[in-house]
């Protein structure tokens, strides 16, 4: 088992706070772990054979060949999150290698923690070479107490090859005065999966993001699923979007959002370039207090063959499911609470068992401040 | 158990109950009869609690305390308890968790209570989703098995069901209604809608009572109102201005 991760320079409740972004400092449950505080690596070091996880730095300085996968996905000169990135003389960030054939049953842990008044800039490349499987916990966290407010801009580039599976999930838990701009790209090749889960449950004043997976071979699949809670003053400007190519590739899109007065903008795109292809997007909104939900999905087919659709819904909670609840005995809180839980109760095709886990642990926490 | 004094109920600014008076007391089970639209699920529902039902004249009181204006919850709490003809749909609430938190307090065996009605492979299914009619009726019958209510108020139990589940649901609700018991011993009651008369047979019922436009127009012996429902039909009843 790989060695616990002291933060000395942390206090419990930032400690708490990483713990709730799905990071565990006892590495009881993870096979490796990349941690980066503010621009210092702190740790990176995994213990599962064929699977590395390294500092930028350290990755490139390893492996000349990586220059081939550093900003092929992402252009640099795509806004100017991507440009300030490129431009740092000192990239920051982490490289994770699953060799050919290997795989992590215990996922990989990956923290960016915010403690200070600045910007925190991250590049990260993810490969999973042929055969092997991947599963990382993303938990990105801001200290309890950060200035005037700070930002993150985070630079991912994931590249499935043949018959490989990588899941990410990425676990927000920022606060009210901290901006969100995540840039990421995914290429999957044949019989590749690609599971890209995102949650975020607590303030944060604004995430920005759009990752894209591009299905390049045969049969590969990609599933998005966002599951968010705006609260006011958070503005959430959130999609994803898989582009079709490879005969019989497949792709979902699935958010759950609620706002309890913030904004969500949940935006989606398929793209169906190729017969035998499919895809589904599908974004369903609670507003629980006045707020904005904006749900704009797009599907785009060009020849025939591609089978696309979507589904969108924006409501309010029903009152006669709260009822129903209510004549079984539940309280008229309790009742709005089990169908809020019922709603964001996502289950992932594919997924861990322990990062399913940590997802349901997300929203009980959200669950036990009443959502 | 539970008396109703000169109930007047309005759905929105309409009036669709009028002047509605019954009693019924531990142990007995009571049906009632009716054509389509005549009120009856609209009883059920304001006996429950569901606020789109006001009472806006009358009484319900249960147990000798008044509950007129009771929330369900409380309701439910107090040992009503209700077996829906049309539930909602709970997208994402799984039949399983819904039970957990119905049974927070008790010691119930869930799967095992869920085998005996064959609704154990429904455990980890969205609520009603995607459920036919007899499984809507046997995820019911379940809850109230945990709910384990003294007042049970049945909804068409029987509809939808096919003939080898109407025994299964039958005997079921015998049992919560401790048909099994001896009548001496036997504490709770119920209150049943049917159409069909089937649940009969397993209820063993002691009055029934026969609506027409939101009133209870007639009272008797139950098997012989479905007798002359069956061969009259509810023509003579609609013209009828006795209750």
């Amino acid at each position: 088992m790989p060695s616990r991760i002291t933060t000395p320079e942390l206090s419990k409740v930032d400690q708490a706070r990483l713990a709730q972004s799905g990071i565990d400092l006892s590495m009881k449950n993870r096979c490796g772990s990349f941690l980066q505080m503010d621009q210092d690596v702190v740790h990176a070091e995994c213990s599962q054979e064929e699977i590395e996880v390294l500092s930028y730095a350290k990755a490139f300085e390893k492996y000349a060949w990586l220059k081939d996968y550093n900003w092929k996905i992402v252009s640099p000169d795509k806004d100017e999150v991507t440009k300030y990135v490129a431009a740092q003389k000192d990239p920051k960030g982490y490289v994770i290698i699953a060799h050919k054939g290997s795989s992590n049953i215990l996922p990989i842990q990956a923290c960016l923690y915010l403690g200070k008044d600045q910007i925190q800039h991250v590049h990260n490349i993810i490969i999973a070479e042929e055969g092997a499987e991947l599963h990382i916990i993303s938990g990105c966290t801001s200290g309890a107490h950060v200035g005037k407010g700070g930002a993150h801009y985070g630079i991912s580039e994931f590249y499935v090859k043949k018959n490989a599976k990588i899941s990410f999930t990425m676990i927000h838990n920022w606060s009210e005065n901290i901006e969100v701009y995540p840039r990421s790209a995914s290429v999957v090749e044949e019989n590749g999966v690609f599971l890209s889960n995102y949650v975020c449950m607590q303030p944060v004043k604004k995430v920005q993001m759009y990752p894209t997976a591009t299905l390049k071979g045969a049969n590969s699949v990609a599933r998005f699923s966002s599951i968010v809670i705006a609260t006011p003053g958070s503005l959430m400007d959130l999609g994803s979007r898989a582009i079709l190519e490879g005969v019989g590739a497949s792709a979902e899109l699935i958010t759950r959002a609620i706002t309890k007065g913030g904004t969500i903008i949940s935006r989606g795109h398929i793209n169906g370039k190729t017969a035998g292809t499919r895809g589904h997007l599908e974004c369903k909104g609670l507003i629980l207090k006045d707020g904005v939900i904006y749900a704009i999905p797009e599907i785009e087919g060009s020849v025939v063959g591609t089978e696309l659709s979507h589904e969108a819904a924006v409501g309010k909670l029903a009152k006669d499911e709260i009822e129903y609840l209510m004549s079984r005995g539940l309280d008229e809180d309790e009742a709005t609470a089990t169908i809020i839980r019922g709603f964001l109760d996502v289950k992932i095709n594919g997924l861990p068992e322990a990062l399913q886990k940590q997802i349901d642990t997300s929203i009980d926490e959200a669950e036990k401040s009443g959502f | 158990m539970l008396q109703i004094n000169n109930l007047h109920v309005n759905i929105g600014d309409k009036e669709v109950l009028h002047d509605i008076n019954l009693h019924i007391d531990d142990g007995e089970t009571h049906v009632l009869l009716g054509p389509n639209g005549s009120g009856k699920t609209t009883l059920l529902m304001t006996l429950m609690g569901f606020s789109n039902y006001s009472v806006t004249k009358g009484t319900i009181t249960y147990n000798g305390e008044d509950v007129t204006n009771m929330h369900a919850n409380e309701r439910a709490k107090r040992g009503i308890g209700m077996l829906f003809q049309r539930p909602p749909t709970i997208s994402g609430l799984k039949l399983g968790k819904m039970l957990a938190a119905i049974s927070r307090t008790k010691q119930e065996n869930i799967p095992e209570l869920a085998k005996s009605v064959h609704m154990d492979k429904f455990l980890e299914r969205d609520i009603n989703k995607g459920f036919s009619g007899g499984e809507i009726k046997r995820s019911e019958v379940l809850q109230l098995m945990i709910q384990n209510p003294d007042f049970v108020m049945l909804d068409e139990p029987e509809s939808g069901v096919d003939l080898e589940n109407i025994s299964l649901i039958g005997t079921t609700i015998g049992s919560l209604l401790e048909k099994d018991k001896h009548l001496a011993n036997r504490k709770k009651s119920g209150l049943v809608i049917t159409h069909t008369g089937y649940i009969l047979d397993y209820l063993d019922a002691d009055k029934g009572h026969v609506m027409c436009d939101g009133q209870i127009r007639c009272h008797g012996n139950p098997r012989e109102i479905l007798k002359d429902i069956k061969q009259r039909g509810y023509k003579e009843c609609l013209e009828c201005r006795h209750a």
